[in-house]
């Protein structure tokens, strides 16, 4: 079995997010970028599917910066081939865009299954794969956590999460594109030196993607951060004068019991 | 004379499971009519399944239900059910048409913005029409920035986040016009349904409990959960968590609360190391008392919290739990 992984760098939502001066996008001088962390699901996934059928495991993923240590990360943990697909996109680019260049990337690239993750944080234009699945005309489910290939390799089942708990199970015929929630066992960790020293042994694969018009179809003309009028009232002083008055707020509601 | 070609019109595709219609279908309607006035064309409820007309009565906030029945929509499933709300949208282009941004909602919002080459916007929080304009606010990076878009183009999907509007305003009794319409044809499918699994029951029901103690990552590891399972035990409540504890194994998915977990309503939710991600936001913003705590004071579960604490949850916990326990 054939699995790709196309992966994508997002900003580490736990650094403070600046917007630009003028107020349109995040600024990007100061932004600490990391591999999105469905991503990271997706590639287990692929990986422990590898383990029990065989076959690769191919991560791609658009040139937006930052990317190599990532793809060398996630060559590190056992993927087989590693692809950075060039181009100019360094100031981000929308979910169409990117879905019409991996959808081309894919041509030449064998695939049975492709996992992405379910979704990024900054996607406003909705999911890569979702669109890629339907410029490849392939079936695609998201929000997965659990894939199971059926014998012979031509379906899958999976299971995706509704709210509450209840999940569906559907059998999907392959080649599908599903988007993955979370694998079945937290992601592995690649320790450092492992990470170093398949830099120096091992090589990225390098693509230029072709020119793609799509855009995202509409324009950012503000992006701050929200105004709530009913935001918390912050209790201040030190860890010791809080939790007084955490502990005489839950008193005054009645949430101390005896 | 009121202009009524389609273009004014705004589409919701009603989101329902087991016969019983989502909150967030409600939502949109709600939404829905507001814009339909602005643009001065008819609310249209998609309504896709097997035996479903009968929800059709509870649509009564929509001027028309179109309902498309067929074995293949028995259940959901992303490709049958883009394929028929395709062909549905596709002969009366809608200016506005509102997915929820769930699970079900997000194949069929990126699926039909694929399909149809339709601008999508999605995390949607708000949407406004003026002067023929749409734009839609989204709430991007977990929570912590909105989005202001100007959509382009005649139509445009937008894909709404569960709680961004009153369902209430979506709840009309009346008797919306039923227009049935036959799908293309849906033989060809490769997403087949198997079966519904009901979560299991865990050894306690989250959603029955007057006081939740929720923890998140900023936890750090799983040996560090105890400290917040005694803050639960001296408060008489229980323990839950977000989604990426349960993700990680540390504690069982009956303890999750969220989109993709379970929807609780305490009396006091008190959210430790929890960032507030629009998905976690979903599921506990309806306890009475929200108390956070959290490092960063840019944290999005500020914006919901009716009291909150920057601080490092390892300086305040074990002293409030001992304060507590010593009161
Ligand atoms: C389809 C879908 C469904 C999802 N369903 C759910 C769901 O049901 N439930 C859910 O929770 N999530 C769900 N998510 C995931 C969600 O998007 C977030 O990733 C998740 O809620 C983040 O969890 P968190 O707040 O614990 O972690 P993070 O976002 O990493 O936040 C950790 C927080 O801890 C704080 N912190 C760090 N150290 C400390 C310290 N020492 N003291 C105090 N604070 C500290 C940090 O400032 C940060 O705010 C879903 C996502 C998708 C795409
Ligand atoms: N630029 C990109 N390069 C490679 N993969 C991407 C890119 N953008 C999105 N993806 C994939 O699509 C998933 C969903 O991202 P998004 O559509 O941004 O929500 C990600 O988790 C990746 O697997």
């Amino acid at each position: 079995m054939n699995i790709v992984v196309p992966v994508k760098m997002v900003p580490d939502l736990v650094e403070e997010l600046e917007v630009d001066a003028a107020g349109h996008a995040l600024d990007r001088s100061f932004l600490k970028l990391r591999i999105n962390e469905f991503d990271e699901h997706a590639l287990e996934e692929a990986l422990l599917l590898k383990a029990t059928h065989g076959g690769t495991v191919t991560v791609l993923a658009l040139d937006t910066g930052e990317v190599d240590e990532t793809l060398f990360t996630c060559l590190a943990k056992g993927a087989d081939r590693a692809v950075k697909i060039t181009g100019d996109f360094q100031e981000g680019v929308s979910s169409h865009a990117a879905a019409v260049v991996l959808a081309r990337a894919l041509g030449a690239v064998p695939h049975d299954l492709i996992l992405t993750g379910v979704q990024a944080a900054d996607d406003r234009d909705g999911q890569v794969g979702i669109l890629l699945a339907t410029a490849l005309d392939l079936p695609h489910v998201s929000v997965v956590s659990g894939v199971e290939p059926a014998p012979g390799g031509k379906a899958a089942t999976v299971r995706q999460e509704y709210s509450g708990g209840i999940m569906a199970e559907l059998e999907v015929d392959l080649p599908a594109v599903l988007g993955i929630q979370a694998a079945r066992a937290a992601p592995r960790y690649a320790p450092v030196s492992k990470v170093r020293q398949v830099m120096k042994t091992q090589k990225l694969e390098e693509i230029p993607a072709p020119p793609v018009e799509a855009g995202a179809g509409s324009t950012v003309s503000r992006l701050a951060k929200p105004e709530t009028a009913d935001r918390a009232e912050i209790l201040e002083g030190s860890p010791e004068e809080v939790a007084d008055r955490l502990l005489a707020l839950f008193a005054e509601r009645g949430f101390l019991k005896r | 004379m009121q202009d009524l070609t389609p273009l004014n019109d705004m589409a919701v595709v009603i989101e329902h499971l087991e016969g019983k219609l989502a909150d967030i279908s409600f939502e949109m309607l709600g939404k829905g009519r507001e814009l339909a006035k602005v643009s001065g064309g008819r609310l249209l409820a998609l309504l896709l399944g097997r035996g479903v007309k009968g929800l059709a009565a509870e649509l009564g906030a929509a001027d028309t239900v179109v309902v498309t029945e067929h074995e293949a929509l028995a259940h959901y499933t992303p490709e049958a059910h883009k394929q028929a709300l395709a062909a549905i949208l596709k002969a009366r282009p809608p200016r506005v048409t509102l997915v929820a941004n769930t699970a079900m909602g997000m194949d069929l919002a990126a699926g039909l913005s694929g399909s149809l080459g339709w601008p999508l916007c999605a995390y949607v929080k708000d949407a406004r029409l003026a002067d023929g304009r749409l734009t839609a606010v989204s709430q991007i990076y977990g929570g912590k920035l909105l989005a202001h878009a100007d959509m382009e183009g005649p139509s445009a999907i937008l894909s709404v986040l569960a709680g961004s509007f009153p369902a209430d305003a979506g709840k009309a009794t009346g008797t919306p016009q039923v227009e049935e319409v036959a799908p293309p044809p849906l033989d060809k499918v490769r997403i087949r349904f198997k079966r519904l699994i009901q979560p299991e029951a865990g050894d306690v029901d989250i959603t029955r409990q007057a006081v939740l103690v929720s923890v998140g990552r900023g936890i750090q590891s799983k040996d560090n959960i105890p400290l917040v399972e005694e803050l639960a035990e001296a408060l008489g409540g229980a323990l839950s968590a977000s989604r990426p504890i349960v993700d990680q194994g540390w504690l069982p998915k009956t303890r999750q609360v969220g989109k993709s977990g379970m929807s609780v309503k305490p009396k006091l939710y008190v959210a430790v190391g929890i960032s507030g991600a629009p998905e976690h936001i979903e599921g506990m913003r309806g306890a009475e008392l929200i108390v956070a705590i959290n490092t960063d004071p840019n944290a999005p579960i500020f914006n919901v919290a009716h009291y909150g604490v920057v601080s490092d949850l390892f300086d305040v916990i074990p002293l409030l739990t001992e304060k507590i326990k010593s009161s």
